[in-house]
């Protein structure tokens, strides 16, 4: 796969929010059908670099490129119609939405070219959604709400999908199902997945390949199982149980 | 059993005592004593004392205060306890929406007709001003419910643009003699326009700043149309606005007039059918309009940026064209509503464009019940009709505006009709969904 071009291929990236620096030139590939991860602490500026990817903010310095094309300087709603989508931390759904309408947002951009297909594969990949489709967002379980966040980010039909955190705040039986459902869109359809995560277990065991994060900048790389392997990773990131 | 009863009494008497004392100090200064100019010759200031006024009040603070405390604030059983018993159940109301719209609507058509039959010609006239008083403010409220309902952006200035569209229409028949049927289209699109100059640097903008700029902004329209006199006529306004016609049948005596082209004794009340049915269709077009859009991807965008706009933006909407199409539009209908007002008035002043005018329809609004559009109905019908009936109160009006708000927020804190309807269902017909159900904090 190293030959062929990667999917996002980010170059030297700097981020700054005013005057202090978040992103301290990153260097970062993830290949078509890949699942990669980014692991770090909190504050390691993990987010950041996912937002940056998005275009908000915007790089200071360094390139972006998604399936060759540069996206840098580009306003974040064209970014996020390139096949790209985004599940963002803090699940953020629309809580007053019906669970069918937040998932309608999400198809918005694709042109609804098959909505009720793109519904019933969602829905066959979270059944709790479609019990709930008439629900308000707000009054879902946490779990269902990040569901239904990963569920609207599907529905644009993306190549390749953002997820920040996914497993903030939930059970661990639910992260399990969630990275589960991740898995299983990666190996049927190929989806390519960049996944930002604090719980590096879950998520070092699920990807192909992964980062680490220390201040700004990337310390470490590798495969999912050489990174989990690894002492120093198991002693900054994995101490104090397998979750 | 006794005792315990004893040492309340004492104890709210004591409180009570403390109260009234307060009230004794601040009273008797600000309303026992007064300056004023003597009578007669020499003008010297002299002193009124008005014991007796402040005794009124001591005394109303002394036995408000003992019966709160016997009664409601140290009894093991307040009295107030009976008025919570008062509260709407959770869900009640949101089948009112359903039952009250057609109802509604055919009394709205009917209405002419029904108060001629009563009232006869002269008779009804009052009552058919006030129903179009009733409806602007319906009309109105339904456009600011775009962008403060829907799109959630507060809109504290929203009278800026009744007022573009009433000198819109104003100035164009004073300087050009257009006539109100080419001046109304032209007054939504400049309406329109301003509400894009207004969106473009509010944008950045969320919650109270957004709030002081479009308050401001609403000063800033009032000000101009106020100094620039030798435009606009300042302070003494533009008088002599041409009525509207009947598809060019003027409302008058004559050959040539409605009455006598329909074969019908000429009457003034003509006129005036014709003015609430004009702004009874212009109302609807703005009712039919937002429920339309609320169902097509921009009217969704709306409703999702009141809700999460980084959400929106990473799913790929522009929330920039977004907030602006909001503004652009409830803009508009503000325009519409200006220059219908500006025609029915035939005369127009910065006057009738103050904050206050802002506040009531951003009221009905929100007392309505953001976002729904059966509930800015019934809160303009209570509002602007219950006011103008009971218009011997005047002095009381803010009062009762005041409590009415306080009322309303403790019983249905998020307004009348706090129903939702989903614009999407998948089997059978979309139900409304109550917002009692969840009691999240925030929207």
């Amino acid at each position: 796969m190293s030959e062929k071009e990667p999917l996002l291929k980010i170059r030297g990236i700097e981020t700054h929010y005013g005057k202090i620096i978040a992103l301290r030139g990153v260097d970062l590939d993830v290949h078509e059908g890949e699942i990669v991860t980014m692991i770090g602490a909190n504050g390691a500026g993990k987010s950041t670099l996912m937002m940056t990817i998005c275009g908000t903010p915007q790089a200071s310095t360094g390139t972006i490129q998604y399936a060759g094309e540069e996206i840098t300087r580009m306003p974040t709603h064209e970014i996020m119609r390139k096949s790209i989508s985004q599940s963002p931390e803090g699940r953020r759904i629309f809580p007053r939405m019906t669970v069918l309408e937040n998932l309608q947002m999400g198809a918005e951009c694709a042109g609804h070219k098959d909505f009720s297909g793109d519904l019933k594969k969602v829905f066959d990949l979270f059944p709790r959604l479609k019990e709930r489709q008439q629900q308000r967002g707000g009054t879902l379980s946490g779990g269902e709400q990040q569901m239904l966040a990963i569920a609207r980010a599907l529905m644009s039909r993306p190549r390749l999908l953002l997820l920040d955190e996914p497993s903030l705040g939930l059970a661990p039986i639910i992260v399990k199902q969630i990275f589960e459902a991740i898995a299983e869109l990666n190996r049927s359809d190929g989806l390519t997945v960049f996944l930002v995560e604090q719980n590096a277990y879950h998520a070092l065991k699920l990807a192909h390949r992964g980062y680490v994060m220390v201040n700004g900048a990337i310390t470490m790389s590798g495969t999912g199982k050489e990174l989990l392997a690894r002492e120093d990773v198991k002693a900054a990131y994995l101490e104090g149980g397998r979750h | 059993m006794m005792a315990q009863n004893d040492s309340l009494f004492t104890a709210s008497l004591k409180d009570a005592a403390a109260g009234g004392l307060i009230a004794l100090a601040l009273f008797g200064i600000t309303l026992g004593m007064r300056a004023d100019v003597a009578a007669g010759l020499g003008g010297q200031m002299v002193i009124d004392y008005r014991w007796g006024a402040v005794a009124i009040i001591v005394a109303i603070v002394f036995f408000g205060r003992l019966a709160l405390n016997l009664f409601v604030w140290k009894s093991d059983k307040p009295v107030t306890q009976y008025f919570s018993t008062l509260k709407p159940k959770p869900g009640a109301g949101s089948k009112v929406g359903a039952f009250a719209k057609p109802a509604l609507l055919v009394l709205a058509v009917a209405l002419p007709f029904l108060l001629m039959s009563y009232y006869g010609a002269s008779g009804s006239r009052r009552f058919l001003d006030l129903a179009i008083l009733v409806t602007t403010y319906v009309m109105l409220g339904w456009g600011l419910n775009i962008v403060v309902g829907l799109a959630g952006l507060l809109d504290l200035g929203y009278v800026a643009f009744y007022a573009v569209g009433a000198y819109s229409y104003a100035l164009l028949a004073h300087y050009f003699g257009f006539s109100f049927w080419i001046c109304l289209p032209l007054a939504g699109i400049l309406a329109a326009f301003w509400g894009i100059t207004l969106g473009f640097p509010v944008l950045r903008l969320r919650g109270d700043y957004l709030a002081i700029v479009t308050l401001a902004f609403g000063e800033i329209i009032r000000v101009v149309l106020l100094n620039w006199y030798n435009f606009t006529g300042g302070p003494d306004g533009i008088s002599g606005i041409p009525r509207p016609s009947f598809f060019g049948l003027e409302f008058e005596r004559g050959e040539n007039g409605f009455a006598a082209f329909f074969g019908l004794d000429y009457s003034s009340i003509h006129r005036i059918i014709f003015l609430y049915y004009l702004i009874l269709i212009m109302a609807l077009a703005t009712n039919f309009v937002t429920m339309r859009l609320r169902r097509l991807p921009v009217g969704r965008a709306w409703e999702a940026l009141r809700e999460d706009e980084i959400a929106c933006r990473s799913l790929g909407i522009n929330t920039t064209n977004t907030k602006l199409t909001a503004f652009a539009l409830g803009a508009m209908f503000g325009g519409f509503a200006g220059s219908f007002f500006a025609t029915r008035q035939g005369f127009i002043s910065p006057e009738s464009f103050t904050f206050i005018e802002s506040a009531v329809i951003l009221a009905i609004v929100v007392l309505g019940g953001l976002g729904s559009q059966i509930g800015v109905v019934i809160a303009a019908l209570v509002m602007i009709g219950g006011f103008e009936l009971i218009r011997e109160f005047e002095e009381y009006r803010m009062l009762v505006f005041g409590l009415l708000m306080v009322v309303i927020m403790v019983w249905k804190p998020r307004g009348l009709i706090s129903t939702r309807t989903p614009s999407i269902a998948l089997s059978g017909k979309a139900r409304g969904i109550s917002a009692d159900l969840v009691q999240e904090g925030h929207g």
